[in-house]
């Protein structure tokens, strides 16, 4: 592969800046959304991947309070549009960050919903072999380079990715997710800041769904207009109803595009809703009403997208059977994570370390505490 | 040009030159940018005005913008950056002005780079380095005299090595730029001028978690690294001229992976061990290093391991308190002969 000098920009960043200050399409969270910009993007395909989020997310609940799931769990229910769409814009060989609330970005980026499950349940196949639970599930094949933990941690790692492509010559874009919480972090205007100057393919997706746990946007956010914050960095920015596959989709293969061809990040900002609260072991109600809940799942982007398919004129039986497929799809992802083995504890230390350590570590073995001897150097560090 | 004294007989010995800590650090920074397109450097001011303390000196006019990038004063920007582009196989060398500065990057460090291997059950690897200078003794008071290396040697994910010869400096960056593994290469202010005999053929480095004899002896084991090793090798020179005191110095080299067997076996011939650091000691390298000698040698040993570092306290601007403060010669000195029983 050729490689490319990622000091030489490719692209007048100053003279691209000004569509920044056009207005985005909808109001902030708490505001009446505009209608969508491009409808027709129902198609039983989607609708079947964004239901079997749904599915997946409602199910990781009941298992998380059956206690075979533990540690954060952090649903996406709500977001599955956004979540979709920004998937399916991205190409193979694009690559794929984002924050902690990651189960629905896995499976849409193809991640079987088996090692996801798997995962979750802290079992040996899953796709972090059990090491990374719910917040940091992964696929290299996939082009996902991880789900993380640290609000804002994200970020200066997708512009080091964007880096990288550059680098290597090759013509592909990051896609890097975060939430409303992580604007207000240096990292954010760190990250972007490196992204601006150096002209890298990456694309912000911040994930608006009206609060950082229990803050909202507004009590957070000086300019809570969040997509505004891009101008700071004479980025493009914009704003898209989230809750609406065909403007999702549209904006995110626009950015994404624009992105590979001309190496201009760009922060989009889509605003959608959380319907959960910030982890299972929230019930969302102290900083939000039932009612404030109740209104925004009227606008349910599954439900959207399930009218639009059968004003398109398929049978309510097509759907259901959609529907069960979901179910069924988590259900066997369900059983399989069952069955799958815990991950060998003789093995903890397992891929630390690259092949070749253990020999750099061996001379450590003399004094080491207790057990140690056992569980870590004997346990596959990097050996 | 000279051949290195102590090539082991029987083999061709090493061609090598007499060049400072800095020149040796630059050098392997120019073998590896040239051997490996995949390596390059990110830092403030490492182009344009060749370095803050001068290593990367001529390489943008050598390599290039892409290859020897100036960034802006960012630093969990631009080290969150090399995390990325490790993570897709690229080699950098991200360059912290100081130590201290990294501090501001500890996240991208420590819940990141560490991380990447275990977390993500060993399919992703992170060959980031981050080279920085540390050490105090110049007068630039709290903010910018420290050495926390402990710190960063405590977390597991890292490797951290810390050379205290030109020889080192060199044979130690080039294993860290060849490794797939995060690693911090804790260069030092003061060492930056002092020389050494460095090993000319590219292919020659350091190995990572090997310490060295720096000095043989049998009374005293003093184990220290990166500057706190000068220190420790002249008091072991005046205290053989003026006591008849042998004073073996062990250099650490790595930090972690800790070579203990090197240590140890020290410890167990001269029976005494006296850990020094630039940093403070508490909670500090020779705290580890008192663990692990008591366990490792508890037969062997003639008396209380001992800690000496830094006095407990940001470090100050006058001269007389500074050197005060610093693991001194005098300290060291006394620490040993109090060892021995011949002061009090
Ligand atoms: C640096 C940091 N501070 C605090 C936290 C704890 N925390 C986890 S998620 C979260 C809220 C983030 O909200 P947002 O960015 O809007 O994302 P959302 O949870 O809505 O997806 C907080 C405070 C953290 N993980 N990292």
């Amino acid at each position: 592969m050729p490689r490319s000098d990622s000091a030489a920009p490719t692209a007048d960043r100053r003279a691209l800046a000004d569509s920044s200050d056009e207005p985005g399409p909808v109001a902030g969270a708490g505001g009446a959304p505009a209608k969508g910009a491009a409808g027709g993007a129902a198609t039983i395909e989607r609708y079947e991947r964004m239901v079997l989020i749904r599915e997946l997310e409602t199910e990781s609940e009941r298992q998380y309070k059956a206690a075979r799931i533990g540690g954060y769990c952090h649903l996406s229910s709500g977001q599955e549009a956004i979540t979709v769409a920004a998937a399916e814009a991205l190409r193979s060989d694009d690559l794929l960050v984002t924050g902690y609330r990651s189960h629905g970005f896995a499976l849409a980026r193809g991640v079987p919903p088996e090692a996801v499950m798997a995962e979750l349940f802290g079992r040996r196949s899953g796709c972090a072999r059990g090491r990374g639970g719910s917040m940091h599930l992964l696929d290299v094949e996939r082009g996902y380079y991880g789900g993380w933990g640290i609000v804002a941690g994200q970020l200066p790692i997708a512009t080091g990715l964007a880096l990288g492509l550059v680098r290597q010559g090759r013509p592909d874009a990051v896609l890097c997710e975060l939430g409303d919480g992580a604007v207000n972090m240096g990292a954010w205007h760190e990250a972007l800041n490196l992204a601006a100057l150096w002209d890298l393919p990456v694309v912000f997706l911040v994930i608006n769904n009206g609060y950082g746990m229990g803050t909202s946007v507004e009590r957070a956010s000086a300019e809570p207009e969040l997509w505004r914050r891009a101008s700071a960095f004479r980025m493009h920015g914009e704003r898209v109803d989230g809750d609406e596959l065909g403007a999702s989709l549209e904006a995110c293969e626009r950015l994404l595009e624009r992105a590979r061809s001309e190496r201009l990040p760009a922060v989009l900002e889509a605003v959608t809703y959380r319907y959960r609260g910030h982890s299972v072991a929230d019930a969302g109600l102290a900083y939000r009403t039932k009612d404030e809940v109740a209104t925004r799942r009227e606008r349910d982007p599954i439900a959207r997208v399930r009218r639009e398919l059968l004003a398109g004129g398929l049978a309510e039986a097509q759907l259901d059977a959609a529907d069960e497929r979901a179910r069924a799809v988590v259900e066997a992802a369900c059983a399989f994570a069952e069955a799958d083995p815990e991950p060998d504890v003789t093995e903890l230390a397992a891929g630390m370390h690259a092949p070749g350590s253990a020999q750099q570590f061996a001379r450590m073995l003399p004094g080491s505490p207790l057990d140690e001897r056992e569980l870590v150097f004997a346990g596959g560090l990097g050996s | 040009m000279t051949m290195l004294a102590d090539a082991p007989a029987g083999r061709t010995p090493i061609e090598t030159a007499s060049m400072t800590y800095r020149e040796a650090l630059r050098m392997a920074l120019r073998e590896e940018l040239a051997a490996d397109e995949r390596v390059f450097i990110m830092g403030e001011e490492v182009g344009v005005f060749d370095g803050a303390y001068k290593v990367t000196a001529g390489l943008l006019a050598e390599f290039g913008a892409d290859r020897v990038r100036d960034t802006p004063i960012s630093e969990e920007g631009f080290v969150g950056a090399g995390v990325g582009a490790a993570m897709l196989g690229e080699r950098p060398v991200v360059e912290i002005m100081t130590l201290n500065f990294l501090l501001v990057a500890m996240d991208q460090v420590v819940n990141h780079a560490a991380k990447i291997g275990a977390m993500f059950g060993g399919q992703l690897r992170c060959p980031l380095v981050i080279r920085t200078p540390n050490g105090a003794g110049n007068q630039l008071t709290a903010q910018h005299s420290q050495s926390f290396d402990q710190y960063f040697a405590h977390v597991p994910g890292m490797k951290v090595v810390a050379p205290a010869s030109a020889t080192d400096a060199k044979g130690l960056l080039k294993s860290a730029i060849r490794d797939d593994d995060p690693v911090l290469v804790l260069e030092n202010l003061r060492l930056y001028t002092e020389k050494g005999d460095v090993p000319l053929d590219p292919s020659h480095t350091t190995p990572i978690g090997l310490a060295h004899v720096a000095r043989e002896g049998s009374d005293l084991t003093i184990v220290s690294h990166s500057y706190a090793t000068v220190r420790a090798r002249q008091v072991a020179e005046r205290l053989s001229a003026e006591h008849g005191v042998e004073v073996e110095v062990v250099d650490l080299r790595s930090l972690r992976p800790l070579d203990v067997e090197t240590v140890a076996a020290s410890v167990s011939k001269t029976g005494r061990a006296l850990c020094v650091e630039e940093g403070w000691a508490t909670y500090g390298v020779g705290a580890e290093l008192a663990a692990r000698i008591q366990h490792a040698c508890f037969d062997d040993l003639d008396a209380p391991v001992e800690r000496l570092g830094m006095a407990e306290v940001p470090l100050p601007y006058a001269k007389n308190l500074e050197t005060a403060a610093l693991p001194n010669a005098g300290r060291i000195e006394r620490a040993v002969l109090r060892m021995l029983g011949l002061a009090r």
